[in-house]
């Protein structure tokens, strides 16, 4: 299996008027080739802006202010603008929440998939209408001849987002980033969606970056997980290995927050307080004023990484390290 | 009526006429002009009785009128026909002025804490309005200890009463919307997807309030989600409902280790659980169906694989079982499922 993409002490700023925000501080991670990555934390964890970066999504006063993000190879940070243009929605895709604000509201379905087509591949139209019915037939849309002609307002949520996964199929990518795509959908749509992606990502040997909040949903369709706290990852390894043996005691306390953990009617184990926002990120390890395990030296030292595991999993609290 | 019987609907319906002015009614059917309404049959013909002390959760997908059925109960709609009783009193066709009596004994928390606060206003003054309205004569300083101890028993500083509420987060808000039912010291409160808006670690911190108040102050409640995780933790009976229709009501154990009406069974299926590899769920065909155009017979038809001929043609009705579920499937009462 060879290397699909390496993230490596991403760091991204806000410019303010007041001064830089770090948004994201010293991400990495890697994924190869057909592996399943899941993002998770709270809002505000800064795993969307790591996705918007990956594809050079930033905009501004956002920057990329350090580290690398190496795509088979080539670093896209140091890439031009038109470089990595042709990147993105080519060999990486993008699958975002909302899928009624994706779809351009006054296009035909066909005309933006054939418009996306012909933007990175010198086809004719004919052709490219095809490449989209095939792939439509893939999401499992009936008669795709017919829908091609039809607005996004004529589908239901859940076939909407069907045909934003066409879309982002459509070039063959290598990787797709799904940032929370069944967040706004129902619980029997977004286990069809799920199947869906997860059998697309295998019979194509696609790698996937699925961003939420939902750990039961990862736990479901990802290999590993890596699970982010104020702009940072706190902890990273194996899905199975994260959700039945959670070190981090952030991990601990959102596994151990999920109603079907606790005895039916009981009080459930709840985190104290609230993620701090980017501006009042405290000294130390950022968790350490609602962790149960606190250390003293959790309020003064930024905790370093731990390898555990054959170097497998990760993760950064000074407990584990004392341990 | 049992003593602990709260509240109680029956035969309740809600449609909503959508179809517009006049000329927008006008149709043209074999060379004549005809006025065609249009209509939303959000809730169709649900009855249930909720105890005293009770959490009584009601579930379904968006659309299937869960929060209209919630509205209705309180008095926000009134019904097209059916009625609402609370403790044994008819309260669906009061005059405003016969209703305010029942309106402070039931409060309602809304899903977006974001909209239901008026931005406008402190939280001292959100908190103190239910009260100056509901009990008039109250003195003004026990309002004022009255809004300090519900903040602090909802988890805000009651020094913070003199901010806005876009100075709180999310689940700051919560608390404080569920402090404003708190206010009027209601025994019924209504809950509407009150956390479906919150991250996952503050859904835990206002789960956790909303039973402790339950314990501390007898209330009963009345949830409205989707989160079944959330129904099978907080509630001691279910109601399934889908396109109006209450499908399948039992108590939270039976309804979740064996769930009779198909409906509930793939909507068990589908609910991601944590840690298991491969999703195995009862898939569904095709899509739920409008409510403006409900299908004929069972509303579920169209999508079940038990459908026959009944099905097709007869509403089921909301039927008893032995052991005390209901539930309004043909197939189950015949025995074929």
């Amino acid at each position: 299996m060879g290397r699909l993409l390496e993230v490596d002490n991403l760091e991204i700023k806000f410019a303010l008027r007041f001064g830089d925000l770090t948004a994201i501080n010293g991400v990495s991670f890697t994924l190869d080739k057909g592996e399943r990555l899941g993002l998770v934390g709270e809002s505000g964890a800064g795993k969307s802006v790591t996705g918007f970066a990956i594809i050079n999504l930033i905009s501004k006063p956002g920057y990329i202010s350090g580290g690398r993000i190496l795509f088979q190879g080539r670093d896209l940070t140091k890439m031009s603008y038109e470089g990595v243009r042709q990147i993105r929605g080519d060999r990486i895709s993008m699958i975002f929440q909302d899928p009624m604000m994706t779809l351009n509201p006054v296009l035909t379905v066909g005309t933006q998939m054939i418009e996306t087509l012909l933007a990175h591949r010198n086809m004719t139209v004919r052709d490219a209408e095809a490449v989209s019915i095939e792939k439509l037939k893939k999401v499992q849309i009936s008669s795709p001849e017919q829908r091609l002609k039809q607005y996004p307002h004529e589908f239901s949520g859940g076939m909407r987002q069907r045909i934003v996964i066409a879309i982002a199929l459509l070039t063959g990518p290598e990787l797709i980033i799904a940032d929370e795509p069944t967040t706004a959908l129902d619980v029997t749509i977004q286990a069809e969606i799920m199947d869906l992606l997860l059998g697309l990502c295998e019979s194509e040997n696609m790698g996937l970056i699925l961003i939420t909040h939902d750990l039961a949903v990862v736990s479901q369709v990802t290999e590993k997980i890596a699970v982010m706290y104020a702009g940072k990852i706190v902890e990273s390894g194996p899905t199975e290995r994260i959700i039945n043996d959670p070190l981090h005691p952030y991990t601990r306390g959102l596994i151990n927050a999920l109603p079907e953990v606790a005895e039916p009617g009981t009080r459930l184990n709840q985190i104290p307080g609230m993620m701090p926002t980017l501006t009042s990120i405290p000294k130390g390890c950022s968790f350490h004023p609602r962790c149960d395990y606190r250390l003293d030296v959790c309020e003064t030292e930024d905790p370093e990484f731990i390898y555990l595991e054959n170097n497998k999993r990760r993760v950064s609290c000074h407990y584990w390290k004392n341990k | 009526m049992s003593d602990s019987e709260l509240l109680a609907i029956n035969g309740v319906v809600k449609h909503f006429d959508i179809s517009g002015g006049v000329l927008d009614q006008l149709r043209i059917e074999n060379g004549r002009f005809k006025l065609k309404k249009v209509v939303v049959k959000a809730v169709n013909d649900v009855s249930f009785a909720i105890k005293r002390g009770e959490t009584f959760s009601v579930v379904g997908e968006s659309g299937c009128g869960k929060s209209t059925l919630a509205r209705t109960v309180i008095g926000l709609y009134p019904p097209n026909s059916g009625e609402v009783r609370y403790k044994g009193e008819r309260i669906d066709h009061l005059p405003p002025k016969r209703m305010l009596p029942y309106r402070a004994r039931m409060q309602m928390i809304f899903q977006d804490p974001y909209a239901s606060l008026n931005p406008r206003m402190t939280v001292r003054s959100i908190l103190e309005e239910p009260v100056m309205f509901h009990q008039r004569g109250v003195s003004r300083q026990s309002v004022r200890n009255k809004v300090a101890e519900v903040m602090a028993q909802v988890g805000v500083d009651p020094g913070w009463a003199t901010r806005y509420p876009h100075e709180f987060s999310g689940g700051q808000r919560q608390r404080i919307s569920i402090a404003r039912a708190l206010m009027v010291d209601p025994e019924f409160i209504i809950a509407d997807e009150p956390i479906s808006a919150l991250d996952v670690s503050i859904q835990a911190q206002i789960l956790n309030l909303l039973m402790d108040a339950q314990e501390k102050l007898g209330l009963t409640y009345m949830f409205i989600t989707h989160d079944l995780s959330v129904v099978s933790h907080i509630s001691s009976r279910v109601a399934v409902m889908y396109l109006g229709c209450v499908c399948e009501l039992a108590d939270t154990q039976k309804l979740f280790h064996s769930p009779r009406h198909p409906y509930t069974q793939a909507l068990l299926t589908a609910i991601p659980r944590l840690g298991v590899a491969k999703p195995r769920h009862v898939k569904l065909r095709g899509e739920v169906p409008t409510p403006i155009n409900l299908p004929p017979g069972c509303v579920f038809h169209q999508r079940c694989i038990h459908t026959n001929d009944r099905c097709k043609n007869e509403i089921p009705r909301l039927t008893r079982l032995d052991d005390g579920t209901h539930v309004a499937c043909h197939a189950v009462l015949e025995g074929r499922i």
